[in-house]
């Protein structure tokens, strides 16, 4: 069974493929849709493979991750707009 | 045509860490030019190169980036300057997008981005022996004729494809490859999906995935991101850090001091004794050796930056510290420039612009002079010498050592504080996003770290040098004119316009428990903090004071309370002390608002925190 969630409450290890980029009941605020636009220009793109590498040790937080074949940091307040379908076959 | 009778002018637009400084600097080499354009506060770097036959060309080097989109008004200033709308700006003949050859995907959305733009462009495939070294095969030919752009391959570090990238700049300068109108507008998010998706099928088509791809960077990640690990590390790294900038710096330091008190010397025995004499001995030679003294420390903690940054450490260290630095407001980016300020304030605020978003980079600039610089240490030196007592504290730990390290923590701690309150007084609380790009880790290469440690220091030089030499001159006619009246007994700084300063100041100062001798000591000490130790002992006639600190302690014991000695010392971990650090935060905030918000704010604390220290020690007994 797929199971998409939140990437900000992914766990050290999984490894999906990000479905939706945006959070998108804030749509329409500026904020949000400016967030939205980063994400995409760091290769936040559904679609894109990804692979939760590393937490920091205070509130797991921020996280690295492999995107595709680059590694890119984020907080989990950021990584909240990205929604990911975990692998089934996950660790 | 006209191109060929004019400068063609070219600019290098790349993704951070694809090299575009290396590729920058063997296009252009030493002839280069740092400074800001008109105006604002984004550095604009120019350089020329040569081509075959003869001919010059001008590089603008742009921030590096991954959307032409501008997301702070800092950002517009790149924008603008490809498009060709900035006033004093001519458009670029030519765009050279600079791609680390490893990691393509995201300059191609770049370059698909910047074909709307209308002007000839080159592509750099930038790190190609990486990429070969990685078996990593590109469809030259196709991805040409997908981008529609000429491609050339180099190796910035190794000057490899240089004189193929300007054969291949010029002929797109001059050639045959139309100018179309700028049809350039700021992409939506929809636009952006379709220019990825197109991305990734120019990627599919023309990219082999590499045969013997980087597993280097993820198994040292695996040690220098982990939580605890990692955290350990930064901190080892940190401490040695600091052992080389104290230990290292410490002869070269002295030399320094030496040859400049040589000269000094040497000019006061061939110039007749006057005014010309003291303003070249005791403005401009000891004010000038007052910055220069530093250069050492400034040389080996950049030489400790550069190598970081080029091996890729510098994001994991700003990944690790981000959430503690967070907690008060900072961006994990903060980092290097507080660091450097350890050192010196000035070259710290310098480093900010490494800071992309410009709240964060204003609130690290106004907190960065509360970091515990080098000129510091002199002061507190001689107060603690002179106050504490040298002994044992739960037998091991030194009383005057703990002082020292008190007073660098109090600086460290009201520096998270000052953030914190900043981001909530004029920020109300607004979060920046913290993203970016873990790049591969790689091998430092020897001669371009040499090279950018050369440049890094003649900026300094040169952005300090034209502050500080005004403000020397300044700082010194105020402690020599007027001239004491004949028949004078006190020393000729009490009559001069610092020492009426200090006189009509006292009162202010009396509640904080400083003395006049100590108010005018503060004049003087504007220059630099460490100044203050010379002109303390002016004011208490005590001749030759660096040499003979033991004897101006002793005349400080004997002058001032314990209290007041602490009051002194609670005053210079907080007062902006050091007129070329606010010239420098002028400059690149461009704004005398900020200044003197930094000026009133740490007066305020400065004042605040020698009073509280002051009125408790004497409560206590001390007075
Ligand atoms: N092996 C190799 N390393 C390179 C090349 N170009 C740059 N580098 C290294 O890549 C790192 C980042 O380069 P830099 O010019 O600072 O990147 P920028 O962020 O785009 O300005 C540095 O360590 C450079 O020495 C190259 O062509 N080959």
């Amino acid at each position: 069974m797929s199971d998409t969630l939140k990437l900000s409450q992914a766990r050290k290890g999984a490894r999906g493929v990000i479905v939706r980029v945006g959070d998108h009941r804030h749509h329409g605020q500026e904020h949000a849709a400016e967030l939205e636009r980063r994400l995409l220009e760091l290769g936040f793109v559904e679609g894109a493979r990804i692979e939760l590498l590393h937490e920091g040790l205070f509130g797991r937080d921020p996280i690295a991750l492999k995107v595709d074949d680059m590694r890119v940091a984020l907080r989990r307040h950021e990584a909240a707009s990205l929604t990911v379908r975990l692998d089934t076959a996950a660790i | 045509m006209d191109m060929h009778v004019r400068t063609a002018r070219v600019a290098l637009v790349g993704n951070p860490n694809s090299g575009k400084t290396a590729l920058f600097n063997a296009l252009t080499g030493a002839h280069q030019k740092v400074a800001n354009y008109a105006g604002v506060t984004v550095e604009r770097k120019e350089g020329h190169i040569r081509t075959a036959d003869g001919r010059t060309m001008s590089v603008l080097d742009l921030p590096g980036t991954y959307s032409l989109r501008a997301r702070s008004p800092d950002e517009e200033v790149t924008r603008d300057a490809v498009l060709g709308k900035l006033a004093g700006e001519p458009t670029p003949d030519v765009l050279v997008a600079v791609a680390d050859a490893t990691n393509l995907r995201l300059v191609l959305r770049l370059v698909l981005e910047l074909k709307a733009v209308g002007r000839p462009m080159v592509l750099a495939l930038n790190m190609y022996d990486i990429a070969q070294r990685q078996g990593l095969r590109i469809d030259l030919e196709k991805l040409r004729a997908e981008l529609g752009v000429p491609i050339v391959t180099t190796v910035a570090t190794r000057k490899r494809g240089i004189d193929e990238l300007i054969a291949a700049i010029d002929a797109a300068a001059g050639g045959l490859s139309a100018t179309a109108e700028n049809a350039w507008v700021a992409p939506d998010a929809e636009a952006l999906r379709g220019k990825a998706l197109e991305a990734e099928r120019i990627m599919k088509a023309c990219v082999r995935p590499p045969e013997r791809p980087d597993t280097l960077t993820g198994r040292i990640d695996s040690l220098l991101l982990h939580p605890v690990a990692g955290l350990v590390i930064l901190l080892t790294l940190l401490f040695v850090m600091f052992q080389a900038v104290f230990t290292w710096a410490t002869p070269l330091m002295d030399g320094i001091e030496g040859a400049l008190g040589m000269l000094g010397a040497w000019v006061a025995t061939v110039m007749p004794d006057g005014i010309w004499q003291s303003l070249i001995v005791d403005g401009l030679i000891s004010g000038v050796g007052s910055v220069l003294v530093f250069l050492p420390q400034i040389l080996i903690l950049f030489l400790f930056i550069i190598l970081l940054e080029d091996f890729g450490y510098m994001a994991r260290a700003a990944f690790l510290m981000d959430r503690i630095m967070g907690g008060a407001g900072l961006h994990g980016r903060a980092f290097i420039p507080l660091l450097s300020s350890f050192a010196c304030a000035i070259p710290g605020v310098m480093a900010a612009r490494v800071i992309d978003s410009k709240r964060d980079r204003l609130t690290t600039i106004m907190v960065a002079p509360l970091m515990t610089c080098s000129a510091r240490i002199p002061v507190y030196t001689l107060i603690i010498a002179a106050f504490i007592p040298n002994e044992q504290v739960w037998g091991f730990a030194s009383l005057q050592g703990l002082v020292m390290f008190g007073l660098y923590a109090a600086g460290i701690l009201s520096a998270l504080v000052v953030s914190f309150v900043i981001r909530k007084v004029f920020w109300r609380g607004a979060v920046e996003p913290f993203m970016m790009e873990l790049p591969a880790y790689k091998t430092p290469d020897f001669k371009s770290v040499l090279f950018n440690l050369w440049l890094r220091a003649r900026i300094f030089l040169e952005r300090a040098g034209r502050i500080i030499l005004p403000l020397m001159i300044i700082v010194w006619a105020l402690s020599t004119f007027p001239y004491p009246p004949e028949g004078a007994t006190q020393p000729a700084i009490d009559y001069s316009f610092a020492g009426m300063m200090g006189h009509a100041l006292e009162p202010i100062f009396a509640p904080i428990g400083f003395n006049w001798q100590m108010v005018i000591a503060l004049i003087p000490g504007m220059a630099a903090r460490e100044v203050a130790v010379a002109a303390l002992g002016t004011v208490y006639a005590v001749a030759d004071p660096e040499s003979a600190t033991s004897l101006l302690g002793a005349t400080l014991a004997a002058q001032w309370s314990l209290a007041t000695g602490l009051a002194f010392l609670a005053w210079y971990v907080f007062a902006p002390q050091c007129v070329a650090t606010l010239g420098v935060v002028k400059r690149e905030l461009n704004s005398w608002k900020w200044m003197w918000v930094m000026v009133v704010y740490m007066f305020g604390l400065a004042y605040l925190a020698a009073f509280v220290t002051y009125r408790v020690a004497v409560a206590l007994g001390a007075g």
